[in-house]
């Protein structure tokens, strides 16, 4: 009798290490591989196949005429633990569409926004564009800034045959979806190479380590493309650990992190995750900078890292405190429009997003949604807040990007360095 | 060494706040029979009324550095005094109605009590700038309301342990609540009669006892644990998350694996299973990362960590169904 419950729990303690390996393996993928990740299944694999018949699609829709509104359709994470990525944005679109009517609109047809929530949650993004394209009939789609959502809702826009830019989103994968698919901000590898070349030229840093949310695929995009630049630029990386974004505590990988002893570590998150990750640093002593991307782009991260963020950098679109008439010109506006908040990266994307594609109406021979895709894609020099953006044959964004530093009191993004492409 | 006894701290820090959660998990079970899917939300609800009433006390009293030594207590007290309220409330209009329904009513209730719970807790009324009520849909920092000091730093080597002020306040408040409870279960006349209404509610009623009362004091008691365990969580990671994000159901269900695990209904197993969970949990992500992971030069450690959790909880339901301190009921046919 014992000696068979014996064999019972050993079997199943097998089991269970099976489980865990047969686990481990498939999450090991995500990041490898180029299937997409978890979260979005069919996004990836979708996207090359429908890409042509898209058109068709888009040729058969009516392009919308009339005298009414012309509604364009924002997605974004208004709640949720990205909220202020959605808020920003959001805010930055409705900036641009009031000026763009207060100047009279399209030849005085006036824009309208229709928002959905995503929660930060690649089920509702999906959803969010479907109601968007399919029941409020929008011209046009903005959104969203997580790519991983991105990539969730890019598919629908894609098989609707509606334009679709991403204010933010940096993966590569996003604008692959298809020829609809647009954005205005620079993508990872160039954020990564960013990244790698200030933390070798600017930093002097030999060894770095990388710390990234194995679930987002942002995270760890820019963690390859990170480590591919820094070791090509004769960099060493000593440590690569991962987490899973919401965890709490990150001491078994700060504990291997500090065994490395690197002279930055990167940590290509969100903002929500790198709070808890540098007040834990440096309660273990670890003094090495950390380094991030525009996903730490938030008003909230100074407040929730406090001084433990101090000293740390991140690659983003602009910079608040840039010396250029321009952004300096935007901010005031934001300022007065919005009760005196400092727009943040993301609100100027928004800004930028919708005042191309004011741009684009211009230009294009109608509304419909494969003359209004051209007029984007024909899209060169336009001058935006986050710099010039010609729009290439990939439909991504040529642009910088800035290096700031979180310092001053009260903490905020201070303009360090200008990395060109 | 240091690594480890580094992870030893944070594990002993984390098991002793599983324990606190999973006593409400295994109080409850014990009298009414099913288990309170809302208690992972009275949970969350103690970890951010600790947060409004700190940034309320330090705005309105205008603190400013490191405040004094009374404000953690009396935070601490009042995330416990309301989630308590809280609990009373649940109990009396959500499952009291229910006492003679079939369990899984009770079941299906406890269920939309916690998406309740998590949905209102989005809403937004600010009260003052900075702070909303209830508490909102994005991440807020928890005010310090200890001196972030390290208080023990051991060199072995190159590296340091580093056992905090914060881990310490946790695991003596987290113990003192435990025996405070053993001596309310087992010395005293209301203990008495928890454990009456447990083993059989009828004849604790012909007996004489208050039922419905000894109810309501358990789901009291059992929130007022959570809430306790939610404020010491925020001052461990004061990077609060909003309150539906799936990483607090997750840290709820952790905690009923550890009274699953400890044996449900048994209060000393709860706390066992506690630290066992977070022991599991933690060393298992060490070992791992200092082993397989260097071998095949792979980063999964962090990623499997929930997987030592619920494979110990298969383990323990195949081979000890009624969990370690758990005693086999006997049905009669």
């Amino acid at each position: 009798m014992l000696s068979r419950r014996w064999a019972l729990s050993i079997v199943v303690a097998g089991l269970g290490l099976v489980a865990g390996a047969g686990g481990c393996e498939k999450k090991s993928e995500a990041p490898k591989g180029p299937a997409p990740a978890a979260k979005t299944p069919d996004s990836g694999s979708k996207a090359g196949t429908e890409a042509p018949k898209a058109g068709g699609a888009a040729a058969d829709k009516a392009p919308p005429s009339g005298t009414g509104p012309i509604l364009i359709g924002h997605y974004g994470s208004l709640t949720g633990s990205e909220a202020t990525f959605g808020k920003s944005t959001s805010e930055g679109i409705r900036l641009a569409i009031k000026e763009f009517n207060a100047a009279g609109g399209l030849n005085g047809r006036m824009v309208e926004v229709k928002e959905y929530d995503t929660k930060g949650d690649a089920k509702e993004a999906k959803l969010a564009v479907e109601r968007l394209v399919k029941s409020d009939g929008v011209v046009a789609v903005l959104g969203e800034v997580a790519s991983g959502l991105s990539l969730a809702g890019g598919p629908v826009c894609q098989e609707a045959g509606v334009p679709m830019i991403s204010p933010s989103s940096t993966n590569p994968r996003v604008t692959k979806i298809g020829d609809m698919i647009f954005r205005v901000c620079f993508i990872d590898p160039f954020q990564g190479f960013v990244g790698a070349k200030f933390a070798r030229e600017n930093l002097k840093a030999a060894k770095a380590a990388m710390l990234y949310d194995q679930k987002a695929p942002y995270s760890v995009g820019l963690a390859q493309e990170f480590k591919k630049a820094f070791e090509k630029l004769g960099g060493q990386v000593v440590a690569e650990q991962t987490y899973n974004g919401g965890d709490q505590d990150f001491t078994a990988q700060l504990t291997s992190i500090r065994g490395g002893k690197p002279d930055v570590i990167y940590v290509p998150g969100y903002y929500t995750d790198i709070g808890n990750i540098a007040l834990q640093t440096r309660k273990l002593n670890i003094s090495a900078p950390l380094l991030g991307g525009d996903g730490w782009d938030s008003e909230e991260l100074g407040k929730i890292a406090g001084d433990a963020i101090k000293g740390s950098f991140y690659s983003n679109h602009y910079a608040p405190d840039q010396a250029d008439a321009a952004v300096k010109d935007f901010i005031k506006r934001y300022q007065a429009e919005f009760n005196g908040k400092t727009p943040d990266g993301l609100a100027a994307l928004g800004y930028d997003a919708a005042c191309l594609l004011f741009d684009a109406m211009k230009r294009s021979k109608s509304l419909g949604g494969r003359d209004l895709r051209d007029a984007i894609a024909a899209t060169r020099d336009f001058k935006g807040v986050t710099g010039s953006i010609t729009i290439d044959e990939n439909r991504d964004a040529k642009k910088g990007a800035v290096i700031v530093e979180m310092a001053g009191s009260p903490l905020g993004p201070k303009f360090r360095a200008q990395i060109n492409p | 060494m240091a690594d480890f006894l580094q992870i030893l701290v944070t594990a002993v820090a984390v098991g002793s706040l599983y324990a606190l959660i999973a006593l409400g998990y295994t109080m409850v079970y014990g009298i009414l029979k099913f288990i309170n899917f809302a208690h992972s939300d009275v949970f969350v609800l103690g970890a951010w009324t600790g947060f409004t009433a700190s940034t309320l006390l330090i705005s309105r009293f205008s603190i400013s550095g490191p405040p004094p030594l009374w404000l953690g207590p009396l935070v601490l007290v009042t995330a416990m005094v309301v989630c308590g309220l809280v609990g009373f409330t649940i109990e009396r209009l959500a499952y009291k109605p229910l006492r003679k329904a079939p369990r899984l009513n009770v079941l299906i209730t406890a269920i939309g009590v916690s998406l309740l719970l998590q949905n209102v807790g989005q809403l937004q009324f600010p009260i003052a700038p900075d702070l909303a009520l209830p508490f909102g849909a994005s991440p807020k920092r928890m005010p310090e309301l200890l001196p972030d000091a390290a208080l023990l730093t051991m060199s072995f080597g190159d590296n340091q342990v580093v056992i905090g002020l914060v881990d310490v306040i946790i695991v003596v408040s987290a113990i003192t609540l435990m025996l405070a409870l053993e001596v309310l279960v087992y010395r005293t006349r209301l203990g008495a009669a928890m454990r009456a209404v447990s083993f059989n509610t009828d004849n604790a009623a012909l007996m004489g006892i208050p039922v419905d009362r000894v109810i309501s004091i358990t789901f009291v008691t059992g929130a007022m644990l959570a809430a306790a365990a939610g404020f010491l969580y925020s001052m461990k990671y004061p990077g609060l998350n909003q309150p539906a994000h799936e990483v607090w159901v997750l840290l709820g269900l952790k905690a009923f694996v550890a009274a699953v695990v400890g044996g449900i209904g048994n209060v000393r197993g709860a706390v066992l299973g506690g630290f066992l969970i977070a022991l599991i949990e933690f060393m298992g992500q060490f070992v791992w990362a200092r082993t397989l992971d260097q071998w095949f030069s792979t980063s999964m450690a962090p990623t499997l960590r929930d997987v030592y959790v619920f494979a110990v909880l298969i383990i323990v339901l195949l081979v000890k169904p009624t969990g370690l301190l758990g005693t086999p009921i006997r049905e009669k046919v």
